[in-house]
């Protein structure tokens, strides 16, 4: 038994416990949160299609590909491993299409040297930032999400770079 | 995200037909998209559990201790809605299942807290600096054990898979702390 397996009956288990001993009706809040829950889900449904159909264009159509290529000469000057371009980029874009690349990653270099293990660093430092933000902003319908992007991409290239300060320095 | 939206679907059309892959967009439409589904069908009963949970929080008011303890952190991160209970409740809950990374769950909440969060905010179409805080310390990744990439590593062969977790929380928490760091400065210079 692993300490994680411990996490979700105790979290569960304290919120019931707690609602009985604060005596709320917890049969009848749960149904009530459950329905507004559900229909939450279906309402986000456009929004998930929407970026799903975006995303594969894009990487499918091989424009993925070419930028890449285009930003291959430009990270080999700052001494960027070009094995982990592909992976900085569509990371942010898809989390399915990021564990593709990834695996291919630890396939071809293996998962002790220096490009696996940043990669691994940077696949969990990670996350996939349009997706979550269309998702999230769209359920609410808030269509000026001002600087959100811009700084979740200047976040995202803080976790390429500390995952190869990292990896570099300290394994 | 309009702009976002149509930037790559424009390049997805205009590399599709340059690199002689016309079809590209029919394989996108007839396979790709069933993902929309599966990822719905998945995260439907798992928001509806959470959420109904999340009724049984609001009510009992289990969070509340907590809460009071991190207002100062609450208060510096997300201004318009730290004084809103159920906003705050869905902030800590979607930023502990972050952390814990219990997958689809965190998305239960954290459409929760966004609903809280545009009940007062003013303009809605526009997104308030809470909101814009809360969507890019989630985006930033906030995940302190990667199960998912340790299995992984397992799989491959590693000599010790777990060997990354120290490296990966050291770079999360560099990039959240960039993170809030310029959602303050981008907060800041647009109000000028």
């Amino acid at each position: 038994m692993r300490l994680s397996d411990l996490i979700l009956p105790v979290v569960i288990g304290g919120i019931l416990f707690y609602g009985i001993i604060k005596k709320v009706d917890i049969y009848a809040a749960f149904i009530d949160g459950a329905m507004e829950g559900a229909k939450a889900a279906l309402k986000i449904f456009p929004y998930i299609l929407a970026v799903i159909f975006a995303i594969n264009m894009f990487i499918h159509s091989g424009a993925e590909d070419f930028i890449v290529r285009i930003l291959t000469p430009i990270t080999n000057l700052l001494g960027f491993p070009p094995e982990l371009l592909s992976l900085s980029i569509v990371k942010p874009l898809s989390g399915g299409g990021s564990l593709g690349v990834f695996q291919s990653i630890l396939d071809n270099y293996g998962p002790d040297s220096y490009i696996g293990r940043s990669a691994s660093v940077l696949m969990g430092s990670s996350e996939t930032i349009f997706y979550t933000t269309a998702v999230y902003f769209g359920a609410v319908g808030i269509k000026n999400i001002r600087h959100t992007i811009k700084v979740g991409l200047i976040a995202h290239v803080g976790s390429i770079f500390a995952a190869l300060m990292v990896c570099r320095f300290f394994m | 995200m309009k702009s976002v939206w149509i930037f790559l679907i424009g390049l997805g059309f205009i590399f599709s037909f340059a690199n002689g892959k016309p079809e590209t967009a029919a394989n996108v439409l007839f396979f790709d998209l069933q993902q929309s589904v599966e990822l719905i069908i998945k995260l439907i009963p798992v928001m509806a559990f959470w959420t109904g949970l999340m009724s049984i929080v609001e009510k009992s008011g289990i969070l509340n201790k907590l809460a009071a303890v991190i207002k100062p952190a609450i208060r510096f991160l997300f201004k318009e809605v730290a004084n809103n209970t159920k906003a705050v409740n869905a902030i800590i809950m979607t930023i502990a299942a972050n952390i814990l990374g219990i997958g689809n769950s965190a998305t239960a909440f954290g459409l929760k807290a966004m609903h809280e969060m545009q009940l007062v905010n003013k303009d809605k179409s526009t997104a308030n600096n809470a909101m814009c805080m809360f969507l890019i310390i989630n985006v930033s990744s906030i995940q302190l054990i990667p199960l998912n990439v340790i299995k992984l590593r397992a799989d491959a062969g590693a000599s010790s898979p777990g060997d990354i977790l120290v490296p990966t929380i050291i770079a999360t928490t560099f990039s959240t702390a960039i993170a809030i760091i310029f959602a303050k400065y981008f907060e800041r210079k647009e109000v000028k």
